[in-house]
């Protein structure tokens, strides 16, 4: 369902008692994040951007969550998982070797770079990485299904849903803090929560979310 | 904002962060780094806190070392699973075999107060025969503990942390009442007990770490949901809001930011202090006796790099088992949809438990299992949904999109000991210098059977309640135990009942590594209770000029 929560925009809530200072100022940098790379080269970004918008393809009436940027920072900052798989090598090192691979891949399967392709190529090329079919040398013994589901997957998918446009459209309270929630049970709603539109029932739904603020 | 906690050590000039007061500051002890303090205890969690503050009120002179911050919850936690990746571990472990286990998360925690910080409060006592497994029911290993004293342990745990829980509880024997009154059940939990009862199962609500009215300056928990990812209003009993305060009221030093990277032996063979790194240096104290409190990885880890000529295997290893027997729990799932509204991120994420497999042994496998309601947040969710059923794409977001309607349950189950399943070093270092840890794990025939039992009976039990389009969580696993376990014999154990090592007369290890086999429950009230005990058994042994 498309819209599932008309006019529900958890930053609303932000001046509520949902949101205490640090909050704030921890969503206020999320969404400031530098758009430009400073870990990545230029080509790297390209691919890498493609991958994201095949990965999480995004509404575009919207302005997209910068998930590159997001992919990004992360290894710039030097944020790290807490473990890594003994075949893999550090997560920058993975990301380039993958990038490039993918470049080799779509070069050898279709004559042009990733980023060029039409979606359904691009599309076709990431299952096979999924499905671990991908090979050769560009990979320096990365195994190509391992970099799909521990670099590709999480690094993208993770960073879109910790964005509040995310939250919007699954209705997600967001942050709750100092206050939490009151009504517990099924089907029960607080007046700070997401409201979800039923059949016929749109009209009613956006009115309650312009008020959760 | 206070100042940055990672910036500098919190907790120095003789005062310490008030964890009750934005910019607060109580007063704490200091100790000199050449003056021999009674007990220099490496970790701050479930294990280290009790013990640093037991072993205070007994008198001793104790500094507890934390490689994390000292944080003040109600203004260092945002209420956001990204930014809260602060209290994990996220330093780099190396990870293999053939069912790699995932660190960094929910099973590890670098702050004041260990991963108590971020756990989900489940506070579980085991079932009395499982201390003594092998004998009394067939598989893993005998505890060196007795369950009656676990028991009486157990209520002082569920006292000093304020357990919130159900007036009589449906399994093991008889126990006290606990301190609180359960919390009321969410959507999620709710329909936990309508599948229980559909199964003939018993259920009840959750025994909690937080507190369902107020305690000291402990507010009654507001349902907020974001208890794996820090308690920003200090409903949740953890290390860091409850022993941790006793202990500096009792004297107690607790060394922030501070790395400790190796246990000095002397010529005589026994401990003389700990090497820590602390604002940029290398540093020593001095401590008539050493207690490692680093959980399962970061124990065996400081043991083995502790190695000496006189000890070249690595601290405490004459067994050769340091390291050894690592266990984490199988954190299998089965996820559904409902047509109601659940909303399940409302509340803690886990208010209700059937323990019945735990309890009934009429199964073909070894150990047991309890499973849980569950309240993942989209962070996790998401990770959910791609690790299980490989989704990306618009097929992903369509999913995703269900997220106020879903319903899961979760096990946490018994893996049995295996030598196999092991921390070892690594070539490869730290930040510190410090070679890091390689983490093997494979899953045995029995654990896989024990999974596939529990995601049989989870699947049941969400059907009974209509949830449509089920898929099953096959790959996650959760806490961690082994790796130093407790005997009564030398030969196949690092250290005895009172968690003494039996190689090294003032070295004790404290914490979940001195677990023999791992039960079918969240083991933090267990360690507590242990730890508990290990500092009443100290004040016992110092008493008698045993020490």
């Amino acid at each position: 369902m498309a819209d599932r929560y008309p006019g529900y925009d958890v930053l609303s809530k932000r001046w509520t008692e949902s949101w205490n200072e640090t909050t704030r100022q921890v969503i206020d940098r999320r969404l400031s994040v530098p758009r430009q790379a400073r870990f990545f080269s230029a080509a790297e970004w390209r691919t890498l951007s493609a991958v994201c918008d095949r990965i999480m393809p995004q509404p575009k009436d919207r302005p997209p969550v910068p998930l590159p940027a997001y992919v990004d920072q992360k290894i710039a900052a030097g944020l790290l998982d807490g473990y890594r798989y003994a075949q893999m090598p550090p997560q920058g090192e993975a990301w380039q070797r993958g990038l490039a691979a993918l470049d080799r891949a779509a070069q050898d399967a279709h004559g042009g770079r990733f980023h060029v392709l039409p979606p359904d190529q691009q599309d076709g090329l990431l299952r096979r990485m999924q499905q671990g079919e991908l090979t050769g040398e560009a990979w320096g013994g990365m195994p190509c299904k391992l970099f799909f589901e521990r670099r590709v997957i999480p690094d993208i998918t993770q960073a879109y849903y910790t964005h509040p446009v995310a939250w919007n459209e699954i209705g997600f309270g967001g942050p709750a803090s100092p206050r939490g929630y009151v009504r517990m049970g099924l089907d029960r709603r607080d007046p700070w929560e997401a409201a979800e539109a039923n059949t016929g029932e749109r009209a009613h739904a956006r009115r309650k979310n312009n008020r959760v603020g | 904002m206070s100042a940055d906690p990672f910036a500098a050590p919190p907790a120095a000039n003789g005062r310490a962060p008030d964890v009750f007061k934005r910019g607060g500051w109580v007063p704490m002890r200091q100790y000199g780094e050449d003056e021999a303090v009674d007990f220099a205890v490496v970790g701050t969690g479930a294990g280290g806190g009790p013990l640093i503050c037991g072993l205070a009120e007994g008198g001793f002179s104790v500094v507890g070392f934390d490689a994390g911050p000292y944080f003040r919850p109600l203004e260092d936690f945002a209420s956001d699973e990204r930014e809260q990746d602060k209290l994990y571990w996220t330093d780099e472990r190396v990870v293999d075999g053939a069912n790699p286990i995932t660190m960094g998360g929910k099973n590890s925690g670098k702050a004041v107060g260990g991963s108590t910080v971020h756990f989900a409060m489940v506070s579980l006592r085991f079932r009395p025969e499982w201390f003594k497994s092998r004998s009394a029911l067939g598989y893993g290993a005998d505890w060196p503990l007795n369950w009656r004293e676990m028991w009486q342990y157990y209520t002082k745990a569920e006292k000093a942390l304020s357990i919130s829980g159900p007036l009589s509880y449906p399994w093991g024997p008889k126990r006290p009442r606990y301190p609180y009154r359960a919390h009321e059940l969410n959507g999620a939990a709710e329909l936990l007990a309508r599948g229980a009862e559909a199964m003939g199962l018993k259920w009840t609500p959750t025994q909690l770490a937080t507190v369902s009215a107020p305690h000291r300056k402990s507010p009654p928990c507001v349902y907020r949901g974001f208890c794996r990812f820090g308690c920003s209003t200090n409903a949740k009993q953890s290390q860091l809001v409850t022993f941790i305060p006793r202990a500096l009221q009792a004297g107690a030093e607790i060394r922030d930011l501070a790395m400790v990277g190796r246990i000095e032996i002397g010529p005589d063979g026994r401990a003389t202090g700990v090497h820590y790194h602390r604002e940029g240096r290398w540093r020593f104290q001095k401590a008539r006796n050493v207690a490692v409190a680093g959980y399962a990885i970061e124990t065996p880890r400081l043991l083995l790099a502790s190695a000496t000529d006189k000890f070249p295997d690595g601290l405490a290893n004459s067994s050769g088992l340091v390291g050894k027997n690592l266990m984490t729990q199988s954190n299998q799932a089965v996820f559904g949809t409902m047509a109601q509204e659940v909303r399940w991120n409302k509340g803690p994420p886990s208010l209700s438990i059937t323990e019945h497999w735990n309890y009934d042994d009429g199964k073909d496998f070894a150990g047991g299992y309890c499973w849980m309601a569950q309240g993942p947040l989209p962070v996790e969710w998401v990770t959910i949904q791609t690790s299980s059923r490989g989704l990306w794409g618009q097929a992903l977001r369509d999913e995703m999109e269900k997220y106020n309607h879903q319903v899961g349950l979760k096990m946490v189950g018994e893996m049995l000991p295996d030598e196999c399943n092991r921390v070892t070093l690594a070539d490869q270092k730290d930040q510190y210098g410090l070679r890091v840890a390689r983490v093997t794990y494979s899953w045995g025939d029995n654990d896989k059977a024990l999974i596939q039992h529990a995601l049989g009976q989870m699947q049941t039990s969400l059907e009974a309640v209509g949830a449509t389009n089920i898929f099953r969580q096959e790959d996650d696993t959760n806490h961690l135990a082994g790796t130093a376990r407790m005997g009564d014999d030398p030969a196949t154990s690092v250290v005895n009942a009172d968690c003494r090592s039996w190689d090294i007369p003032n070295l004790w290890v404290c914490d979940g590594s001195v677990f023999p086999t791992t039960g079918g429950v969240n083991p933090s009230l267990t360690i507590t209770g242990i730890a508990m005990r290990t500092a009443d058994r100290i004040r016992i042994l110092a008493a008698r000029g045993e020490l």
